[in-house]
C-alpha cells in the first residue's frame, strides 16, 4: 500500500537521505533501523509531508503523495507519532483525542451552535471512540487529566491512541519505546501487534530497541548515513554481515 | 554585578537625556515664513534632568524594585488558593454571570442618561474585545488592525441607510457578514505569516481601510463622515419625537407616555446588552466545539495539529473570520449610537485599546475581558482632568501589568469537556 522509491532529502550540503526505497504491504509491520543520525526521522518527515523530498517518489495506495501538505497526507490515512512526544499538553487527555477527530466532527458552525440532533450524535460518537481507545491503551481513568501531567509512558500511549482515533490505514511510529521501562515496552509490543491484527493497520516503525524490532517486524530496512544498507526479514538482517558491522556490532 | 548595574543605569539615563532633551527642550517657532529654534527655559531643563535621575535610580535598584513589586499580594486571591472543584466553579461562575446580566438589565432605569450612554460604549467595547479575544487569545494570532472590521460594520450600516434606506435590524446581520467577508478575504493572504510579521501586515490593513474611507469622498464623504444614521426601531416604533419614516409609529405615542430622550438611550443600551450577551454565549459555545479545540490545538502545537489533519489556513481563517464578524456587529451598533461616523473613529489607537482590553483581561478569559473593558472605558471618563496623560497612564498600566500579572486580571480557565463515566 505504501511504496517509497529512491527517496532523497538534501539539507544544503548534507544528503540526509540518499536513494532510500521501501515498501509496506497491507497487514504488515515494517521497521526502519539504523544508527543515530542515519536519516530515519527524515524519511518519516518526507513521508508525512513535513519536508518536501528533493528526489524520489512516495506512493500511497497508488497515489503520489510526495510534496503534498502534511494535513492532506494525514487525511489520506497516513498518521505519525513523534520522536519527542507532541501532545496538546494543556488540554485534557480526552480533548487530545477529540482534536484528532476534528475531521469526523466537521459539521458546520450553525448546527454546532444550536446543537442539532445530528451534531449531538456525532459528538457522542467521537466521545465514545475516544473512550474506547483510552480504555484500549489503559488511560481511561486519566481521561479528564491534563495531558501534560501524565507520566512519560502514558504520554507515549496517548499519542498512539490519538493517531488511532483518526482511523488511519498506516501508522508511523518514531521510536515509540524510547524512555519506556521493560514492562511498558512489553505492553507496547502487544499493542502494536494488536493494532495490526485487530484493527488492520499497517505499521512503519523506527526503533532502537532491537528485541522489540526483531520480535514484531515482518520486514526490516536498515539505513546507514542516509543510504540503504540492507532489507529483509528479521532473520536475514540478524545474519547480514554489513548490518552486524555497521550497527548491531557497535551495540 | 553592582558595577554592571551602575554602568547599565548610567547608560539608560544618558539615553533618556539624548532622547528627551531635543524633543522637549527645543521649540520650533514660526515667525512669518522663517522658522527659528528656541532653547528651553530653565524649568524644562530641570525636569529633563530630573527624569534622567529617576531613570538612573530606577535602573540602579531595578532588581529590588521588581522584586517587591512581584511579591505584592495579588488583587484577586484566586491565583494563590487551591483551585475550586471544576464543576462547582463553573456553577458559581454561571450564577454570577446571570446575576450581572439581570442587574445590567434593570440598572439603566435608575441612573442618568450620560451613564447609560457610557455603559453602551462599554458594551460595544466588550463585544469588540470578546471578538478580538477569539483571534488573539484563543487562536494566538496577533491582529493589530482589528478596528478595520469595526469600521466595515459601521460604514456598512451608514452607507446602506444613506443610499438604500435600510434599517438597523436589517443592517446588523449584513454589516456583520460583510465584516466577516472582509476578514476572510484579508485573512487569506496574511495568515501564512507568523507572529510579528502578521502583526505588522494586519496593522497595515487596518490603516489601508481607514485611509480608503478617508479618501473615497464620493462614496463615504471622506473626513466629513456620514451623518443622519437612523436609530434602531422597536417593531416599527421610532424613538424620536416625530416619526421620520412613513409607516412607522412613535414609541411614546403608542404607549401614551410623554416623550423623553432617555427612552432611546436606554433602548440602545438594551440592544447592546443583548448583543454583548449573545456574543459571549456564542463564543463560549465555540470554545467547546471542534473549531474552538482546533484553535487551541494549533496554538499549542502546530506541528502536531497538522499531523492530525488540521489545515492551518482553514483553522486560522475561521478564527479571523469569526472575530471580524463580531467586530462588524459592534460597528453597526456604534454607528447607530453615534448617528454620525467618520474615519476618525477608526484609528489605530482603537485597535490598541481593544488589544489592551484583551491583554489586561487575561487572554482567552471572558470575565476578565468584561472587567477590563469596563476599566479601560470608564476610568478615563472618571479622571477627566488627567485626560492629557491618558496614554501615559495607559502605557504605565500595561507595563506594570506585564511585570506584575502577565497572565492578565483573570487568566483563562479552560472549559474542559468531561468524559462521563459509563457504567
Ligand atoms: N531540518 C534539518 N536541517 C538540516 N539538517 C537536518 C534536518 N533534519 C535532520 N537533519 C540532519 O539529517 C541527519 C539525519 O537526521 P535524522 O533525524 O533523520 O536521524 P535519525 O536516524 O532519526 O537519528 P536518531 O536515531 O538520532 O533519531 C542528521 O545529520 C541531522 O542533523
Ligand atoms: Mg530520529
Amino acid at each position: 500500500m505504501l511504496e517509497v522509491q529512491n527517496l532523497s532529502m538534501r539539507f544544503g550540503g548534507l544528503l540526509a537521505v540518499d536513494e532510500v526505497s521501501l515498501d509496506v504491504q497491507e497487514h504488515e509491520i515494517v521497521s526502519i533501523i539504523g544508527p543515530n543520525g542515519a536519516g530515519k526521522t527524515t524519511v518519516f518527515n518526507c513521508m508525512s509531508g513535513f519536508y518536501k523530498p528533493t528526489g524520489g517518489k512516495i506512493l500511497f495506495e497508488g497515489r503520489e503523495v510526495q510534496g503534498k501538505p502534511d494535513y492532506k497526507i494525514s487525511r489520506l490515512g497516513m498518521v505519525r507519532t513523534f520522536q519527542h512526544v507532541r501532545l496538546f499538553s494543556q488540554m485534557t487527555v480526552v480533548e487530545n483525542l477529540l482534536v484528532a477527530q476534528h475531521r469526523h466532527l466537521n459539521t458546520n458552525l450553525i448546527s454546532g451552535l444550536i446543537k442539532t440532533p445530528s451534531y449531538r450524535t456525532k459528538e457522542q460518537k467521537s466521545l465514545d471512540r475516544a473512550a474506547y481507545w483510552l480504555d484500549r491503551v489503559g488511560l481511561l481513568d486519566l481521561a479528564n487529566r491534563e495531558a501534560g501531567n501524565l507520566a512519560y509512558g502514558q504520554q507515549r500511549r496517548l499519542e498512539i491512541a490519538r493517531c488511532m482515533v483518526t482511523e488511519p490505514k498506516l501508522l508511523m511510529l518514531d521510536e515509540p519505546a524510547a524512555g519506556l521501562n521493560p514492562a511498558e515496552t512489553k505492553e507496547l509490543n502487544q499493542l502494536i501487534i494488536s493494532l495490526k491484527e485487530d484493527y488492520n493497520v499497517s505499521v512503519v516503525l523506527i526503533e532502537h530497541d532491537m528485541s522489540l524490532v526483531m520480535d514484531i517486524s515482518d520486514r526490516i530496512n536498515v539505513i546507514n548515513q542516509g543510504r540503504p544498507l540492507a532489507s529483509g526479514t528479521p532473520e536475514e538482517i540478524r545474519q547480514n554481515d554489513d548490518v552486524i558491522k555497521a550497527y548491531l556490532g557497535e551495540a | 554585578m553592582a558595577a554592571n548595574n551602575f554602568r547599565h543605569a548610567l547608560f539608560c539615563s544618558i539615553i533618556t537625556l539624548i532622547i528627551s532633551y531635543p524633543i522637549i527642550g527645543f521649540n520650533l517657532e514660526a515667525q512669518g515664513i522663517n522658522v527659528t529654534l528656541t532653547g528651553a527655559d530653565a524649568s524644562t531643563v530641570v525636569m529633563v534632568l530630573l527624569a534622567a535621575v529617576i531613570v538612573f535610580l530606577f535602573q540602579l535598584f531595578r532588581d529590588q524594585i521588581m522584586g517587591t513589586l512581584r511579591s505584592l499580594p495579588h488583587p484577586l486571591p484566586q491565583s494563590s488558593k487551591e483551585p475550586m472543584a471544576e464543576n462547582r466553579r463553573a456553577k458559581i461562575e454561571s450564577w454570577v454571570l446571570t446575576g450581572i446580566v439581570v442587574l445590567a438589565l434593570f440598572w439603566p432605569f435608575f441612573v442618568s442618561r450620560g451613564a447609560v450612554d457610557l455603559a453602551t460604549l462599554v458594551l460595544i467595547y466588550i463585544m469588540l474585545a470578546l471578538g478580538l479575544n477569539v483571534v488573539v487569545g484563543l487562536a494566538g494570532l496577533l491582529d493589530l488592525g482589528y478596528v478595520a472590521f469595526y469600521a466595515v460594520g459601521a460604514y456598512t450600516f451608514a452607507l446602506l441607510s444613506q443610499y438604500l434606506g435600510i434599517s438597523f435590524w436589517l443592517a446588523l446581520p449584513i454589516g456583520a457578514l460583510l465584516a466577516a467577508l472582509f476578514g476572510l478575504v484579508l485573512g487569506f493572504p496574511v495568515l501564512r505569516l507568523r507572529g510579528d510579521y502578521l502583526a505588522i501586515v494586519t496593522l497595515g490593513f487596518g490603516e489601508i481601510i481607514r485611509i480608503l474611507l478617508n479618501n473615497w469622498t464620493t462614496l463615504t464623504g471622506g473626513p466629513n463622515g456620514i451623518g443622519g444614521i437612523p436609530d434602531p426601531t422597536l417593531f416599527g416604533m421610532e424613538f424620536g419625537r416625530r416619526v421620520k419614516e412613513e409607516g412607522n409609529t412613535s414609541f411614546h405615542e403608542t404607549f401614551g407616555i410623554a416623550y423623553s430622550g432617555e427612552h432611546k438611550v436606554i433602548f440602545l443600551y438594551l440592544i447592546a446588552l443583548v448583543l454583548a450577551v449573545f456574543t459571549a454565549l456564542v463564543i463560549r459555545r465555540f470554545m467547546r466545539m471542534p473549531v474552538g479545540r482546533a484553535w487551541e490545538a494549533l496554538r499549542e502545537d502546530e506541528i502536531a495539529a497538522r499531523s492530525l489533519g488540521l489545515s492551518r489556513t482553514a483553522v486560522k481563517l475561521s478564527a479571523f473570520t469569526i472575530g471580524a464578524f463580531f467586530a462588524g456587529f459592534a460597528g453597526t451598533v456604534f454607528a447607530s449610537k453615534q448617528g454620525f461616523i467618520s474615519p476618525e473613529s477608526f484609528v489605530f489607537l482603537e485597535s490598541a485599546i481593544i488589544l489592551a482590553i484583551v491583554v489586561l483581561g487575561g487572554m482567552g478569559s471572558q470575565i476578565g475581558v468584561v472587567l477590563a473593558a469596563i476599566a479601560v472605558t470608564i476610568l478615563p471618563e472618571l479622571a477627566r482632568e488627567f485626560s492629557e496623560y491618558r496614554m501615559l497612564i495607559f502605557g504605565a498600566a500595561m507595563v506594570l501589568m506585564m511585570v506584575w500579572r502577565p497572565q492578565g486580571l483573570m487568566p483563562m480557565r479552560r472549559i474542559h469537556i468531561e468524559l462521563k463515566r459509563q457504567e
